[in-house]
This record gives C-alpha cells, structure tokens and sequence, in this order.
C-alpha cells in the first residue's frame, strides 16, 4: 500500500494521489505518510486542490441522513417477536465431544491402515527391485495423458493459491508487528 | 423502557426473559438497519419487510451473540446475509452494470430522483439521492463506514472481506458517488 512510500515526495497520478489523500482524510495513514501528505499539501496546489474537493465529498456524505421506516415499525417488530423464541445458543446443543468421538474415529481408521500397511510389507526381501525398476519407468508416457495433465495442472494452480494465501498471511502478521 | 442502558445489558435483560427489553434495541437500531436495507433493495416496502425480518432473525439468535464484537456489528453482518439472500431471490430484476438497459433504468431512476430534488432542493436530498443512485454494494459499504460507524475492519467481517478489500471498495464507492454527483447534480454541485 501507499503507506509503505510515504517518504517519496512524488505527486503520483491522480489514482493515487486519491488514495493516499482518502487515507489521509479517514486518518488511516502511518505518522510518516501523514506528514508526507502534510508536506505534499503545502507545496503542491494539485495536492491541495484534490484534498479540498475530497473533503467536501467526505463532508457531504458525513451529512447524509438516515432513513427511518414507517411509524409502525416497531410495534410491528414487537408484535412479530412476541410468536417467537430465543434458540438456544449453538454452543449448548453443538456437543464438543461428538465433534472430537467423530475426528478421533477418522485418526484411527487411517492409522489402522498405515500400521496394517506397513505390517505386511516384507522387509526381509531385497530392495534391489525398485532400484532396478525406478530408472526404467516411461515419465513421457504417464504425463502424455490429457486427465493427467489436467489433473496436474490444477494441482499447480491449486499450489500456487496455498502459496498465495501463505504469503498474503505472512505479509499480513508482518505488517502488524 | 431500556434505552438508558447499553447494548450488552439490553442484550442480557432479553436473555434473563425480559422480552420487551429487545424494544430498545429495535428503537436504537432501526433507523440504521432500514437505511442499509434500503440501500441494497431500493425500495421502501421491501426494505421495511426486510429490516423486520432482520429484528426477527437477530432476536431469536440472541443467545449466539457472545459480545466479541460490537452488537451492531452482529446486527449489519444479519442485515448484509438477508439483503444478499432477498438479492439472490430476486435476480431476474437486477441487471448487470455492463448491460446498456441498466443505464437506461437508472437514466429513469435519475430522472425520477432529480424530479424529486427539485423539490426538496437541498445538499443532504442531493446527498441522499447519489448514494440511493449508486450500486448496491457500494452504497452499502458507504452507510456502514459513514453513517452505521464502522471501522474498515468491522466492514470487512460485515462483508466477508478482507480489510484491504474492504478499504478499496470504500474508495471506489466514493469515486462513483463523486462521478454520479458530478452527472447528475452539476448544477445543485455548482450552488453549494
């Protein structure tokens, strides 16, 4: 964000500059940008005739009013919650232990397979076969197919989106400290 | 009545049985809720079914506000899920905005509000009316930062947004607002 270069003193284009100025008017900007702008608004007549108008805007819509419904309307609320009831909060009814039984459940079962799995592998027999095997196998043949390839492609994508948002985390968690 | 009261001790006289203490709440907030809903569906029957629906919905789920955030926070997050539910519903009558007929309707809707501000001839019917002209999201998130009070991070859990998102959907409402004000109320502009 603009917040990051507020100690250049360029004027920007006017996108920009709105930005950087709206910030400034909703007092979103960092002690470093706010005296940027300050300054900008002193020497540049652009600047300052931009924060003018935006402002005027900001004013207007601060003094826009609320629209209130009919007379009735809150004796209608009243007349309607008087043929309802309070559900009783979801945490009452939503049983934790259920959840846990449930996940526990699902933890063994794949548990139970890797152990079964593992327990029926012959470990005595020589691994001279997958060596011997490995260097043999056709990749081209494999990724010729057209599902494959799509498969693979949306995992690609798929990566790139977890990375994405891992990023975006990371940049946020930094941003606060 | 309670309106001495806050909002959380409102909350908790209706929880403990005091039903009529939720009265409060509806006299508080209404103005509010009705405004944002009628911000989304344009129109005032709606938006009033609406809003009541929104009391509704908000009192029998009371017991599910824990006071993590702000009670009218909670309030515009139910106010957002039935506008966009009622939206959904109501699909055949919302156009895009690339499609040239929109324009045309809100050419007759703009007529139809400049009619009235020839009558009313005054900055905060102006006002009013631009925000009433612009797109439902974004006169939404206009009322939620401006007249609802909501800080952009509030917004963004209204909305499902990130605050980020939510800060430049602020701003392109506002640029729009200045645009439909600029086209549509050059004169009324000229004689603030």
């Amino acid at each position: 964000m603009n917040t990051n270069n507020s100690n250049i003193p360029h004027t920007g284009g006017t996108g920009g500059m709105e930005e950087r100025l709206w910030n400034y008017i909703d007092g979103n900007t960092s002690p470093k940008e706010k005296t940027g702008i300050i300054k900008l608004l002193d020497s540049n007549a652009a600047w300052k005739a931009k924060y003018k108008e935006l402002l005027e805007i900001h004013q207007l819509i601060q003094s826009s009013e609320l629209e209130a419904p009919s007379m009735r309307f809150s004796k209608n609320v009243m007349d309607e919650i008087a043929r309802v009831h309070i559900a009783p909060a979801t945490k009452t009814y939503i049983n934790k232990r259920i959840i846990w039984s449930i996940g526990i459940f699902f933890i063994v079962l794949v548990v139970g397979f890797v152990i079964y799995s593992i327990g029926q592998t012959d470990w005595a027999a020589p691994n001279t076969t997958t060596d011997k095997y490995v260097g043999k196998i056709d990749f081209s043949r494999i990724f010729s197919n057209t599902w494959v390839n799509v498969f693979m492609m949306i995992n690609v994508v798929l990566g790139l989106f977890l990375l994405d948002n891992y990023l975006s985390n990371k940049r946020k968690a930094f941003r606060k400290t | 009545m309670s309106t001495g009261l806050n909002d959380n001790e409102m909350i908790s006289k209706v929880l403990s049985g005091d039903h009529q203490a939720y009265a409060g709440l509806v006299n508080r907030y209404q103005q509010y809720v009705f405004t944002l809903t009628l911000r989304m569906v344009k129109n005032r029957e709606d938006a009033e079914e609406m809003a009541q629906d929104v009391f509704i919905k908000a009192y029998k789920y009371l017991a599910d506000f824990r006071g993590a955030s702000k009670f009218s926070t909670w309030l515009y997050t139910i106010v957002n899920n039935t506008c966009i539910t009622f939206l959904r519903k109501k699909r055949p009558d919302i156009h895009s905005l690339d499609d040239d007929k929109m324009f045309e309707l809100a050419d007759s809707q703009d007529s139809g509000f400049r009619a009235n501000l020839v009558e009313q001839k005054s900055k905060l019917a102006m006002i009013n009316n631009a925000i009433a002209m612009l797109n439902p999201d974004d006169a939404q998130v206009i009322t939620l930062f401006y007249k609802a009070e909501q800080s952009l991070e509030e917004i963004a859990g209204i909305l499902g947004l990130e605050a980020n998102t939510a800060k430049v959907r602020l701003h392109r409402a506002r640029t729009r607002l200045k645009e439909k004000m600029e086209t549509c109320f050059a004169e009324e502009i000229k004689d603030l």
